[in-house]
């Protein structure tokens, strides 16, 4: 098994963090926090992997063939509906403050510090 | 009888979904008697759930997955007395905030109750389900609910501003979660925790699971709002509904307290049992930390609802201590205090929105003497306010006591008077805006308070005595925590169940029953001398700190000049971090991640 997904997932998430922390755009925010969360699921299905394995379909299959992971798949999915949901609410508010403040920006925003 | 359960999370739900379905066209009484209806039934299964766990953990597999073997495979529930306590103030909380939203937002619309009682529902789950994966997923559930209500007023500028921030903040932390339960995963191919635990414990502790205990800590730290992951709160409470900050502190705080507990004594005790002083030190820092931090940062608001949102900070960081001192006694203190804290912060919140709905504002300089015709509601904020503070015998005397004494066995007896200072400051805030706007006391101006955007009053209020009811009767209970006789004696005994790691393993992967239930006595624990002192010592500190709120332009000149030089400029610094600019609040998320995992990498071997 390559070390290569993890780097990947590491990296991706790293990058993620940075575009959140530098945003200054509420909808490249909330596609940074997507991209942090792509790391999640490039993490779950690297550690799922077997090498030589097949998808996890067992219908027709012989007993004791090599399959991957199907945890970590049902994981990923369950992961995916879970942002999108998120995603959905924060574009919402995004709309909204767009609506209000006439800007996106976060830092722009300012209603609410100390 | 295992079918009751999940019916705590399920029956909340279910009934989101049905008001969901017919909310379009029936009148809003249908959509207020099924929340209240849920929620109630909710309510009443984990009042039952609590009683039934206490002689052994109540399980049930989903589908029928059992264990066979002792290997879990399917999702389960397993609930002991803690867990089912804490579900059951969530949904208790839930339901008095439904209750109060009948007049406080009489105009709300139906996503309004799918979306509390979706909340309500979500937090029972989680404080019930023995799956970490499962924890994740209500974890999620329960914030896009929160989100959702943080910023419910989408008209309004701070709600949305303070929704977001909430919402990228806590969703930074789940992923965090989710990062840390694939490393679990990959290292014990479990996600059941009993059974995460089992695996790990034959095994040396390596850097993977350090990386994942400490993504695991900090994802559920940010529920806590531990510092410094604590900055969405404060944003997120001083826009969210009345009814809805009940909920915010009086149990979605403390439910990521619960976690981190559940973890650590579930799971990362087996490997890092012998290490534990590297854990209790680096999380009883945190704890004071933030202990001292939302008092500091309660006692520079003028916005009420923000002032109480620093002083959740504050307990959350005492409740904290209580946990991370990893020991019967302090764990349950810190299961009482959340018990007393969550029905007098309720009931302060909830006085909050009658002040907006009577007075049109919450800032405690704009309100000053407004509420001199309001006496019974300055009374109920003003004792709720000396609950929090922890005199002997009052309000959360007893979660302090216990966690004290806790402390003392453990030597670090350092961290009392601490604790005490905290409550004392974060509790004499409180008690300077109560006399500031009820009673007049003080000066209309104060450079040291900072102002806050205004919040539009509810349109509609319908039956006022009766918003002043339910405050009044959350208030009564919060104050009686103490005096409950036989709870403190059962909350160590919860305590003792919930940190005792075989036994929930046994009972989850092998149906083996704990043998023997104490006959627990009905009377008042007894509480040591120094905690009652050390009561009494908050409760002079609160006087003077609010005295000094108050009264603080009568000091010589010469004093005052020189406390703003030493004190402004570190003072001022401290409110600039707190920016409400979402980049540094995930900043300062990674590099407190990157200082607990470093400490404990270095620290855990």
């Amino acid at each position: 098994m390559s070390v290569a997904p993890y780097l990947v997932a590491g990296w991706i998430c790293v990058i993620g963090i940075y575009g959140i922390v530098t945003s200054r755009n509420l909808i490249h925010l909330a596609l940074c926090l997507t991209v942090t969360q792509s790391s999640t699921y490039i993490l779950l299905l690297a550690i799922g992997y077997v090498k030589g394995g097949g998808p996890p379909i067992f219908k027709g299959v012989k007993l004791g063939t090599t399959a991957v992971d199907p945890v970590v798949q049902s994981l990923t999915l369950t992961d995916i509906v879970v942002s999108v949901t998120v995603l959905a609410l924060i574009l919402a508010l995004a709309l909204n403050v767009h609506k209000e403040a006439d800007t996106i920006n976060p830092d722009e925003i300012g209603e609410l510090s100390g | 009888m295992s079918w009751i359960v999940p019916l705590p999370a399920v029956i909340p739900l279910l009934g989101a979904a049905v008001i969901t379905a017919v909310g379009h066209f029936t009148p809003r009484i249908v959509h207020n008697l099924l929340a209240v209806a849920s929620t109630g039934t909710s309510f009443v299964f984990a009042l039952i759930l609590m009683a039934s766990s206490v002689p052994q953990e109540r399980l049930h597999w989903f589908g029928g997955w059992h264990p066979r073997g002792g290997v879990a495979i399917g999702i389960g529930f397993a609930v002991d007395p803690l867990g089912a306590g804490l579900a059951a103030l969530a949904s208790g909380l839930t339901l008095a905030a439904l209750l109060y939203s009948l007049a406080f937002l009489e105009d709300a619309s139906h996503p309004y109750h799918v979306l509390m009682t979706a909340f309500g529902g979500a937090m029972c789950g989680f404080a019930l389900t023995g799956d970490l994966f499962n924890m994740f997923v209500w974890f999620e559930l329960m914030g896009v609910a929160a989100y959702a209500l943080a910023g419910f007023k989408i008209k309004e500028l701070g709600p949305l501003q303070g929704g977001i921030n909430m919402a990228v903040t806590n969703t930074v932390g789940a992923y965090l979660i989710v990062t840390g339960i694939a490393l679990l995963y990959a290292r014990t191919g479990a996600l059941n925790l009993a059974q995460i635990g089992h695996t790990l414990a034959g095994k040396k502790p390596d850097g993977l699971v350090v990386v994942a205990l400490t993504l695991l800590v900090v994802g559920f730290l940010v529920k806590a709002a531990i510092v410094p992951f604590h900055l969405w709160l404060a944003d997120a409470h001083a826009v969210a509904p009345a009814p809805v900050c009940v909920l915010f502190s009086g149990a979605m705080v403390e439910l990521g307290l619960l976690a981190v507990a559940r973890c650590y004594w579930t799971i990362f005790d087996a490997p890092f049992g012998l290490h534990h002083h590297a854990i209790r030190g680096v999380l009883v820092a945190l704890g004071i930390v933030t202990a001292l931090l939302g008092a500091l940062m309660c006692f520079l608001q003028s916005h009420l609802k923000r002032l109480l949102a620093y002083s959740t900070i504050s307990h959350a960081g005492i409740m904290l201590v209580g946990i991370a001192l990893l020991d019967t006694k302090s764990l349950a203190g810190a299961a009482t205090m959340v018990l007393s804290h969550g029905l007098l912060k309720g009931s302060l919140f909830l006085c909050c929105g009658i002040v907006l709905a009577e007075l049109h504002a919450v800032d405690e300089l704009r309100l000053h003497g407004k509420g001199r015709n309001f006496p019974l509601l300055g009374t109920i904020f003003a004792v709720a306010g000396v609950g929090l503070i922890g005199l002997p015998y009052v309000g959360t005397y007893l979660g302090h006591a216990q966690i004290d004494e806790g402390a003392t066995l453990d030597h670090v007896a350092w961290v009392q008077p601490l604790l005490a200072i905290a409550a004392g400051l974060a509790g004499g805030a409180i008690l300077r805006a109560a006399a500031r706007v009820f009673l007049g006391w003080g000066p209309q101006e104060d450079w040291l308070l900072r102002q806050q955007p205004s919040e539009e009053p509810p349109a509609n209020v319908g039956h006022r005595p009766f918003l002043l009811a339910v405050a009044a009767l959350m208030l009564v209970l919060g104050l009686a925590v103490s005096l409950v006789p036989g709870l403190g004696q059962r909350a160590e005994y919860g305590a003792k169940r919930f940190r005792d790691r075989a036994a929930y393993a046994r009972e989850v992967l092998h149906g083996v029953p704990t043998k023997g239930t104490p006959r627990l006595p009905f009377v008042l624990q007894p509480t040591t001398r120094e905690s009652v002192l050390y009561g009494l010592g908050a409760g002079a500190i609160a006087l003077l700190v609010a005295a000094f709120g108050l009264w603080r332009h009568r000091l010589p000149d010469a004093w005052r000049l020189l406390a703003g030089r030493v004190a402004g400029p570190p003072l001022e610094g401290l409110r600039a971090v707190h920016s409400g600019v979402i980049g540094d609040y995930v900043m300062w998320l990674t590099v407190g991640t990157a200082v607990i995992g470093g400490v404990w990498a270095l620290t855990l071997r």
